[in-house]
C-alpha cells in the first residue's frame, strides 16, 4: 500500500496529511511535486489544503492545469483512491473530478474551528469504518467552503447517496444555525459517482491526535486504508 | 488588437462580496440602489494577425476553460479591431 501528499505550489496542509499517513496511521507515503505526470505505484492519493497559485482567479482554478492533475483525472479513472481536503476539495471541483463548486462564505469571513459533521453515508472507501448518522468533530478552516450546484446535480448527488458529510449541531440536526459558510443543504463533503473521489472542506488531517482536540478524522484515513488492504488480500 | 472578457456569476449564485458592497454603499448614503453583484474583467491583448473571427473563438475558448467556471458564471467576449 502507498499513499501519495501532491504538493502544489502555495499547498500548506501537505506535511499534516504527510504526518498523519506515516506517523498516526503508520502507511508508506510520499511527497509528490506537482509536476510529476504519472501516479503509477500509488493506491491513493490526497490533494491537500492551503492556497494552491495563491487562490489567484479562483480558489483551485490554476491548479487543475498541473501536469499532475491529468494523472489525477488517469488515476481516478482507474477506480483508484482521491482525497481533496479543502483546497483539495476546490481543485476536484474545478477540475471537474466533481460536481459543483465552492464559492465565498456567506458571512465573507475566512473561519477556522471545529465544527459537527453528520455521515450521510458510510459505504465508501472513506467512511466504512463511521456508523450512519455518527456525528464527527473536525476543524474547518477556510474562505471559500460555500457550496453551490445546479437543481438537476444536487438531485443526482442525493440519489446517489454522493452527500458523504453534512454540518450538524452537536446531536447531529441539520440546522441553518450549524452550516458554517452557506453551503447549500449544509454539504461539507461529496464523492463522484464511482465513490472513489471524495472532496471535503473540514480537515480531517488535523483531528488525528488527542492532542489536537479530536482523533475523529482518523477514522476517515482508517477507513481508506482498510479498504485499500481489503482490495490487496483478494 | 484587444479582447475585453467580462465574467459574471450566474443568476441565483449568491454574491456575498456584491451584498457587502452594496451595504456599504447604503451606508455612505447613496439611494435608489436596488442590488450590486461583482463580476471580473479582464484585458488580452492579442496577435493582430487574426480576423475578429478567429479571435472570438480564441478568447471564447480561454474564457470557457480559463476565465470563467462555468458552472457559476457566465462571460461576455468583446473584440477590439
Amino acid at each position: 500500500m502507498k499513499y501519495g501528499v501532491i504538493v502544489f505550489p502555495g499547498s500548506n496542509c501537505d506535511h499534516d496529511a504527510y504526518h498523519v499517513i506515516s506517523k498516526v496511521v503508520g502507511q508508506p507515503v510520499d511527497f509528490i511535486w506537482h509536476k510529476e505526470t504519472s501516479l503509477d505505484g500509488y493506491d491513493a492519493v490526497i490533494l491537500p489544503g492551503g492556497f494552491s497559485y495563491g487562490d489567484y482567479l479562483r480558489a483551485g482554478a490554476l491548479a487543475k492545469f498541473s501536469p499532475v492533475m491529468k494523472a489525477v483525472k488517469k488515476f481516478a479513472a482507474e477506480g483508484k483512491f482521491v482525497l481533496g481536503i479543502c483546497n483539495g476539495f476546490q481543485i476536484l471541483c474545478e477540475a471537474n473530478l466533481l460536481p459543483g463548486a465552492l464559492v465565498r462564505n456567506k458571512n465573507l469571513h475566512f473561519i477556522c474551528k471545529h465544527v459537527k459533521l453528520r455521515v450521510e453515508n458510510t459505504n465508501t472507501p472513506f467512511t466504512i469504518e463511521t456508523k450512519k448518522g455518527e456525528v464527527l468533530s473536525i476543524p474547518i478552516a477556510h474562505a471559500e467552503g460555500n457550496y453551490v450546484c445546479d437543481d438537476e446535480t444536487f438531485s443526482e448527488l442525493e440519489e446517489n447517496g454522493q452527500i458523504v458529510f453534512r454540518y450538524c449541531n452537536d446531536e447531529g440536526e441539520i440546522t441553518d444555525e450549524a452550516n458554517p459558510n452557506g453551503s447549500r443543504s449544509n454539504i461539507a463533503g461529496i464523492c463522484n459517482k464511482d465513490r472513489n473521489v471524495l472532496g471535503m472542506m473540514p480537515h480531517p488531517e488535523r483531528a488525528c491526535e488527542d492532542l489536537l482536540g479530536s482523533t475523529d478524522g482518523l477514522k476517515i484515513f482508517s477507513s481508506l486504508t482498510k479498504t485499500i488492504e481489503q482490495i490487496e488480500k483478494r | 488588437m484587444k479582447a475585453k472578457v467580462y465574467v459574471t456569476l450566474k443568476p441565483g449564485v449568491l454574491d456575498p462580496q456584491g451584498k457587502a458592497i452594496h451595504h456599504s454603499v447604503e451606508l455612505l448614503g447613496f439611494q435608489n440602489i436596488l442590488d450590486i453583484r461583482q463580476g471580473k474583467y479582464f484585458e488580452i491583448e492579442l496577435n493582430g494577425n487574426l480576423s475578429v473571427s478567429e479571435a472570438n473563438d480564441l478568447v471564447s475558448k480561454i474564457a470557457n476553460e480559463v476565465l470563467a467556471n462555468p458552472v457559476i458564471e457566465n462571460y461576455r467576449v468583446e473584440i477590439e479591431s
